[in-house]
């Protein structure tokens, strides 16, 4: 099974800006804010039931971490992060190119339970905005609450930023936030990032 | 705009969700034995109250899954939020 898995490919693997960038660093800043594209994570998504202890022992034991059974909320292992995206859904994003090889591993602990594993690699870009007004720039088009005692290091959510869907999720206190737009979305989302970070250049 | 609260992801705008129209409507058993009438009246045919309305919601950006919500058509306000497809639950209709 674990042979026949579909693998990214080189195309996917490359920065999902690069019409803007020209295979340059996709990085731009404006006053305390950075946002920078980061190197495409290998994406892993798991369906599972997590109440099933079988399932939940498995997967701890490959990604090193505990399921993230909280709703939004993510679990840090390793080398891996593991978003909850729904009540029996998580996505695991690992470093570029390690994802075959969990995959595998993932497949060969869990084989004769009931599960699915699907590698989404190329799926997501992933940028990363820094800086202490980050908070301010989201909320033009995000209507998260993302004020620190609802939405903190930590958690994450599925959720709409200027209207196109992204999976956000806080990763230090600076504020920092990982943004992951559908890849086709990506330069939509980086430019409209860029517009909202102008008025702090 | 409303704030609809997702039984998984918590409070959320309400650009987020799709409706699905009116909740628990049973599919006939043996849909072959029905006339045409009695088949239009499961398609298409709703109960259209004023007041409360229980109804499905699916949280399209966020966790997509599907839920019902309990809501009043005159003022708007949501009074329950629940899983489950069909059970029948509260005091029907």
């Amino acid at each position: 099974m674990a042979d026949a898995m579909m693998t990214a490919d080189a195309g996917e693997r490359a920065g999902a800006l690069s019409r803007l960038f020209q295979g340059g660093e996709a990085s731009t800043t404006a006053g305390p804010l950075t946002l920078s594209e980061m190197p495409v994570p290998g994406q892993i998504n798991l369906r599972g039931n997590p109440s099933d202890a079988a399932f939940a022992e498995a997967v701890a034991k490959v990604l090193g971490c505990r399921l993230p059974v909280a709703a939004n909320t993510v679990e840090k292992g390793g080398d891996f992060s593991l978003l909850w995206l729904g009540p029996d859904e998580w996505l695991v994003l690992t470093a570029p190119g390690a994802e075959a090889e969990l995959s595998a591993g993932l497949v060969e602990a869990l084989a004769g339970q009931h599960f699915a594993i699907t590698d989404v690699t190329g799926n997501r870009a992933l940028f990363r905005l820094s800086g202490t007004p980050a908070r301010e720039v989201l909320a033009k088009g995000c209507s998260l609450d993302l004020h620190p005692s609802r939405f903190a290091t930590g958690q994450c959510a599925q959720t709409l930023l200027a209207r196109s869907g992204i999976i956000l999720s806080q990763v230090d206190d600076a504020p920092s936030y990982d943004i992951l737009p559908r890849r086709s979305f990506a330069e939509y989302t980086w430019r409209w990032l860029e517009d909202a970070m102008a008025e702090y250049r | 705009m409303l704030l609809i609260e997702c039984p998984w992801c918590g409070p959320r705008d309400e650009i987020e969700f799709a409706y699905g129209g009116e909740a628990h409507i049973a599919r006939p058993a043996d849909p072959s034995k029905l006339s045409d009438a009695e088949w239009a009246e499961f398609l298409f045919f709703r109960s259209n109250p004023k007041g409360a309305h229980r109804e499905r919601w699916v949280h399209a950006a966020g966790c997509r899954r599907w839920f019902n919500v309990e809501r009043d058509t005159v003022s708007y306000r949501i009074s329950r939020v629940y899983t489950g497809a069909c059970e029948p639950v509260g005091e029907g209709q």
